[in-house]
């Protein structure tokens, strides 16, 4: 067959490219074009090279935040995946208490990020709040302000709380595709439980939870408003995570050039591990049909 | 292997069934013989699913018993049963290799690591996947799929019984002969008892010592395949059995004789209605066709040549009716005459047939 060939045809694609133009290439641009210069105000540039760069290699602070960072998305990870399948594995199949579950479990997902930390934030207080208050008067010391531990837990407990309906919803609609004669099939074969959710229930739910694990983990790698509005990064810095760290420096110390060069260094690392994330889930779905 | 007694068996879907139509599966009893491979028959939603499903112990039937070599079993799990199901589609462990799917029943019974190895390949040599013993199931075709979930059906020796619940819908028509003739096989050679559903007649009758024809939730016949052409206990088993199915006229009849759309036809047997609506039943197989006009009158609407004879539609008295004729047979060509084999009258009253006086029943 012969194709007709038709330049105008990029015409098409140009709304597309002046959209993404617009909201992404040129803000990014501004950033790259920071993170080359440095400033001493009155909007005058210097050419700065790739000192910024280096200068945040080297600083104890990036790589602090980072190694937090890191911590941070492994245990919510660890903790929102099991427990997202289990919750999923234990919701009801049909009938109104699944619609029920299914409104309910998507309640957290509905609340917006702020509104999140607010709550989580007053929930914890020892004065007011009836998590702090409950845990004080039962003997137990809990103060996240303060406490570096509780700080941790609190902000874990709240991403946990938030997310893992997440997890369980979309492990829940792989659950719902396997068809019931897989279970009647196990059940002649006199397949174990575990046997049931390791041979069907775990290679029918691989997709998506492939997709889960790389959703909360672009999230949470980039999580900000949560913890910053209930700890504020603090005590000292121990839930200062990239986000906090990056707007600090970006706005509450105005150090636009390392705050830039930052960005970009972030940016890469994200796309690095998505696109780590994409390879091996496109090769998982592969590997095995040959 | 075992002896499987169905006792005043029903089942309906609905937590209250009070009118008989709320029964997806009608009062039924019935011994399946030990060793016996038998066919159960009949259109979709009939009930033949259901009753398999009451045989496996995937659905606990809404009364009456069933009995495994007269141990009531109508309460125990599937496991203890100890039956082997394959379904209509393919149900394999994707991640596991061939080897691993075809081994996984009796690893999950504890059985000996050499014994599974040498039953595995038995199998595995009996639908032909040999050589893809080491590959992963996830990727293979339909009918490979439905190979492996039949060989897992077979891999144990001890089983009470097979259930096979329209295993061959998604395979191959050169496959489904191979497959059905090894099936068979099979059975001839470890006389495993064996339950074939199907809505299939040509899957049916090849497969089955016995076919167990159900309709609409009721058992309606069963019989050996020569039987169900020939003596067809419902007008639904003559309909669905054959091809084309039976003829059926609306007759009345007194004594020997019928009278169909105002002709007589004699029935050499002499037969006692018993008030409901009376029909003969006649299959095109024993239809004559009289150029010279005799009997009841009939037109030719269509010939339908399907190679090894002539299927002859005709149009008697505003009825459509089927004839079969021999290759080279001449086909009058508009109006003629049919005349019927006496041997082959059926003779029903309301839907069931009734037997002639002096004919065992």
């Amino acid at each position: 067959m012969n194709k007709t060939v038709n330049q105008k045809a990029w015409f098409l694609v140009l709304p597309v490219l002046i959209l993404v133009a617009f909201s992404a290439v040129i803000p990014l641009m501004t950033v790259v074009n920071y993170s080359v210069q440095d400033t001493f105000g009155r909007n005058e540039f210097f050419w700065a090279g790739l000192e910024w760069f280096s200068d945040m290699l080297d600083s104890d602070r990036m790589w602090d935040a980072l190694g937090r960072q890191l911590i941070f998305s492994g245990v919510i990870l660890a903790i929102e995946i099991p427990l997202g399948i289990f919750v999923a594995l234990n919701m009801p199949k049909n009938g109104f208490w699944a619609s029920f579950c299914l409104v309910l479990m998507s309640l957290p997902l509905l609340i917006p990020w702020n509104v999140v930390g607010t709550i989580w934030q007053i929930f914890g207080r020892v004065d007011i709040g009836l998590l702090g208050y409950t845990l004080d008067k039962l003997g137990i010391t809990y103060n996240y302000t303060q406490d570096i531990t509780a700080a941790w837990i609190t902000v874990v407990v709240m991403d946990v709380w938030h997310w893992t309906s997440l997890v369980a919803l979309l492990a829940y609609a792989g659950l719902q595709s396997i068809p019931d004669a897989y279970y009647q099939a196990a059940k002649i074969d006199q397949a174990s439980r575990w046997a049931v959710f390791r041979y069907i229930e775990l290679p029918k739910m691989a997709g998506v939870l492939m997709i889960a694990i790389l959703l909360r983990f672009m999230d949470s790698f980039m999580i900000y408003t949560e913890p910053f509005v209930v700890t504020g990064g603090g005590p000292g810095n121990a839930t200062t995570f990239l986000s906090i760290d990056l707007v600090k420096m970006a706005i509450g110390q105005f150090d636009l050039g390392p705050a830039a060069a930052f960005s970009l260094m972030y940016f890469l690392v994200i796309l690095l591990i998505s696109w780590v994330f994409y390879t091996v889930m496109v090769n998982l779905d592969k590997r095995d049909g040959v | 292997m075992a002896k499987i007694t169905l006792d005043n068996l029903a089942h309906s879907y609905l937590p209250n069934p009070g009118h008989e139509d709320d029964f997806a599966l009608k009062e039924l009893n019935h011994d399946w013989i030990d060793g016996e491979a038998y066919a159960l028959l009949g259109a979709s939603g009939c009930g033949k699913s259901t009753l398999l499903n009451i045989i496996s112990g995937l659905l606990q039937p809404s009364q009456g018993r069933i009995l495994f070599n007269d141990r009531d079993v109508t309460h125990a799990p599937t496991a203890e049963r100890n039956i082997a199901q394959v379904f209509q589609f393919p149900v394999v462990y994707d991640t596991m290799t061939v080897r691993d799917n075809l081994a996984f029943p009796l690893r999950n019974r504890g059985a000996d690591a050499s014994y599974v190895a040498e039953r595995v390949q038995q199998i595995a040599q009996m639908i032909g996947m040999e050589d893809e013993l080491n590959r992963k199931a996830r990727g293979l075709t339909a009918d490979a799929k439905q190979k492996i979930s039949l060989g897992r059906g077979m891999v144990r020796e001890d089983v009470n019984a097979l259930l096979f619940d329209e295993p061959l819908t998604v395979i191959d028509p050169h496959m489904k002969w191979e497959l059905r003739t090894q099936l068979k096989s099979l059975h001839h050679e470890f006389g495993h008892t064996m339950i074939y559903v199907t809505h299939d007649q040509t899957e049916a009758l090849t497969f089955a010592d016995k076919v167990v024809v159900m309709y609409d939730g009721r058992v309606v016949q069963i019989g050996t395949p020569q039987e169900l052409f020939e003596r067809p206990a419902h007008t639904f088993v003559g309909y669905f059995i054959g091809s084309p199915g039976m003829n059926l006229f609306d007759a009345q009849i007194s004594g020997n004789a019928a009278q169909v759309a105002g002709t007589s036809i004699n029935l050499n047997k002499t037969y006692a209605p018993k008030g409901g609506k009376t029909q003969l039943g006649v299959r095109p197989e024993f239809i004559r066709l009289n150029c010279e006009g005799l009997g009841l009158p009939a037109k030719v609407t269509r010939v339908e040549d399907v190679g090894r004879h002539k299927i002859i539609r005709l149009d008697v008295a505003g009825q459509p009716v089927s004839a079969i004729a021999e290759e080279g047979a001449t086909v009058p060509s508009e109006n003629t005459a049919i005349s019927f084999d006496p041997a082959g009258i059926n003779v029903y009253d309301d839907d069931w047939r009734i037997s002639a006086e002096g004919e065992a029943a």
